[in-house]
């Protein structure tokens, strides 16, 4: 069978207001055949997949941002409004609406149906997650509804399949309509009143049954058990990510570290060999032991997104926000910054009010993310002892707890300061929909785990890769001569040499330099770097070697220069990537530059106040 | 009596609404998710700390959050 050009097919576009189950019923759609992309200039998520009709017709599907209406109150709506208007850039119109509707929340959402059927497109409408309105005791009749709306309407449960057949029937015969001048001239209130009406008159029954959600959200709402619940939750997200993933992380070291030895036997001794071993496998390899943390974080994300709950957090979470000028919306990107700042940069997209949004993104690169963690890690394990302190509670754990709350701390001092200055502004509101409580489908979120968890190989396998690569050719040449040693030979280390004078006062030494230029693409290669520096350095050396990385810091660094270097890394904007994601989010370079200049001024100031704090402690 | 007065669970209809008080882009936010005149509502949820900000308000068969600076611009009348 000749696959016909994209181009050529009909464009179906799914539209309607947020959560009517518009994403369950994409995926449900296209499988996990879907492309996703953003549109041209501006930051919001283009969706579009490939979807067979029963008449063996292949249509390209898009998802549209959710919208309340065709009067754009934020970037996403103005997106929708735009491609269904024609209006969008180098986008073409959709040929066919699917307007998706959610069955028990029929009178809100029938307002923005009747502005979309307005249009005369050809358009059929999808009565979605039937099942959750029965459950709610709602029995509703997709004929009266038809009649009153002049087009099909095709009852669906988008995460069971159920619908499916006869939505792509009914997209398959959807043709050009002739709206009625009453529906055409209606005002925002008349289609109020209207909907209000049409809803009364497709219920068959309702029972006075009471709800779920309603008794759900007593308890996860009270004052006093709500904030207790998210804690806990939160607690359990953190405990997880750093202990259930540890035996996944060791079986991925010990891979790595099984393939670095077999390539290492394998290849006979050359510089390519070991271009192949200490560059690659072990460069790439030191990041990719962290997919299991992003992977389990990120499942916590999708879950509590998915369930409904995440916008409960926003709720309880709103009035501390609110005291830093920011609103609750901002927390779900913040919350996402702990596993990589970039995902929550572009979970910023869902906050309305435009200085919120900018100071939202130039704090999250101050949330602790994954890629700190072996930076971490590493000195954390050779500098504090395996010792504990009041009652069993460990005291790298407290460390390591403490860099949180400082970057967590930071952020909020720094928010407070943008809001009074530069993102000066009215204080922004928070209004924000409470959606339904849903048992997350694993469909869904195993299709967005692998999206997310795609990037994060994609980063591995581009960014770190090249830059492993360039700094292991930098420290290799050019050679040392006899009786110099490697890194003071190379190109690198006469970099380090230079900028060793800009960290000195901070207590930084020549190696703590060297690592910091690599680890500006990604933080975590301060680790890789590090242990290449030692690696060359330490040469044919056989005993130099055999010294676990841990223990070559030991010998060369001190206790207050650790913890200066610890302190850099709560603040230090080292990571390419969210520089990149800044400037697209903010369309140009001016608040990524500021980002770059106070982030680093306030690493410098952190770590050298460490140092010398430390220094006078007699640590 | 204005909506941020309104005791949790009591049924009221917003009579009439201070649209020059609130934030253009809010204010059609609101309208879009049926806060406007005429609507029945009722508060569900207060949040937590100072002030009992933000408010959870039901509408229709959703559950819509406001700040308490919203809700004092919408004046409401107890069914």
């Amino acid at each position: 069978m000749s696959r016909q050009r994209p181009e050529g097919n009909r464009r179906v576009a799914l539209v309607g207001n947020p959560n009517a189950g518009k994403s369950a019923l994409f995926n449900a759609l296209t499988g996990a055949r879907q492309k996703i992309a953003n549109y041209p200039g501006v930051t919001v998520e283009r969706k579009s997949g490939r979807f067979v009709l029963p008449t063996g017709e292949p249509v390209e599907m898009t998802d549209l941002p959710g919208a309340y209406g065709l009067d754009p109150t934020s970037p996403d709506e103005e997106v929708t409004a735009k491609v269904i208007a024609g209006h969008f850039p180098g986008e073409a119109a959709p040929d066919v609406l699917v307007v998706v509707l959610d069955a028990s929340n029929l009178e809100q959402h029938l307002v923005f149906a009747q502005e979309l059927l307005a249009l005369g497109k050809p358009t059929v409408v999808a009565l979605n997650m039937v099942d959750l309105a029965e459950r709610d005791g709602l029995v509703l009749d997709a004929a009266v509804l038809a009649e009153e709306l002049g087009v099909p309407v095709i009852p669906t449960v988008a995460v069971r399949r159920r619908g499916l057949a006869e939505l792509g029937e009914a997209i398959a015969n959807a043709g050009e309509r002739h709206p009625g001048p009453g529906l055409t001239a209606l005002g925002q209130t008349e289609r109020r009143v209207a909907a209000h009406a049409m809803a009364d008159a497709a219920i068959l029954s309702e029972s006075k049954r009471h709800r779920l959600h309603a008794k759900l959200d007593q308890l996860l709402l009270n004052p006093w058990v709500g904030p207790v619940i998210l804690l806990a939750i939160l607690f359990v997200v953190f405990q997880a990510v750093f202990a259930w993933a540890t035996p996944f992380a060791d079986a991925l070291d010990a891979g790595v570290s099984a393939l670095h030895d077999g390539v290492k036997a394998a290849l006979p001794p050359s510089l390519l060999r070991d271009l192949l071993t200490d560059g690659v496998i072990a460069g790439v390899g030191s990041v990719i032991v962290f997919l299991p943390q992003i992977v389990i974080l990120f499942a916590f994300i999708l879950a509590m997104e998915a369930s409904g709950y995440m916008a409960r957090a926003a709720f309880l979470m709103d009035r501390m926000m609110a005291s830093v000028g920011l609103s609750g919306r901002s927390f779900i990107p913040l919350l996402s910054s702990f596993a990589c700042a970039i995902p929550g940069i572009m979970a910023t997209r869902s906050i309305t009010d435009p200085k919120d949004r900018l100071t939202t993104i130039l704090i999250a690169p101050l949330m602790t993310c994954s890629a700190r963690l072996p930076v971490y890690a590493v000195i954390i394990a050779a500098f504090i002892p395996h010792t504990s302190v009041w009652g069993g509670i460990g005291l790298q754990g407290l460390v390591l707890f403490t860099l949180y709350v400082v970057g967590v701390v930071g952020a909020m001092a720094v928010a407070l300061a943008l809001r009074s200055s530069m993102t000066k502004g009215a204080a922004s509101g928070f209004i924000m929909e409470l959606p339904k409580y849903q048992m997350p489908r694993l469909k869904d979120m195993a299709i967005g785990l692998w999206q997310r968890a795609w990037i994060f190989l994609r980063r591995a396998g581009t960014i770190i890769f090249m830059v492993t690569v360039v700094l292991w050719v930098m420290l290799n040449f050019p050679k040392a001569g006899p009786g110099e040693s490697q890194v003071d030979a190379s190109i690198a280390g006469k970099v380090a040499n230079g900028l060793a004078f800009v960290v000195e006062p901070i207590g930084f030494n020549r190696d703590m330099a060297l690592a910091l230029i690599p680890a500006m693409a990604a933080r975590e290669v301060a680790v890789s770097s590090l242990a290449t520096t030692y690696a060359v350095d330490a040469g044919d050396n056989e005993d130099e070697q055999a010294l676990e990385l841990g223990d070559q810091l030991k010998r060369r660094w001190t206790l207050p220069m650790a913890l200066a270097f610890l302190a850099w890394f709560v603040f230090a904007p080292q990571c390419m990537s969210t520089i990149a994601v800044t400037r697209r989010e903010t369309n140009g370079w001016k608040w990524p530059t500021f980002m770059l200049a106070y982030l680093f001024g306030l690493a410098y100031i952190a770590a050298g106040a460490t140092y010398w704090v430390a220094v006078a402690a007699g640590l | 009596m204005t909506l941020d007065m309104l005791p949790i669970g009591r049924s009221a209809r917003i009579v009439a609404v201070h649209w020059p008080a609130l934030v253009q882009e809010e204010a059609r936010r609101l309208r879009a998710l049926g806060l406007e005149e005429g609507a029945r509502i009722a508060v569900s949820h207060r949040g937590i700390l100072g002030g009992r900000d933000p408010i959870a308000i039901t509408v229709g068969r959703m559950t819509v959050a406001v700040r308490r600076a919203h809700a004092a611009a919408m004046e409401v009348e107890e069914l």
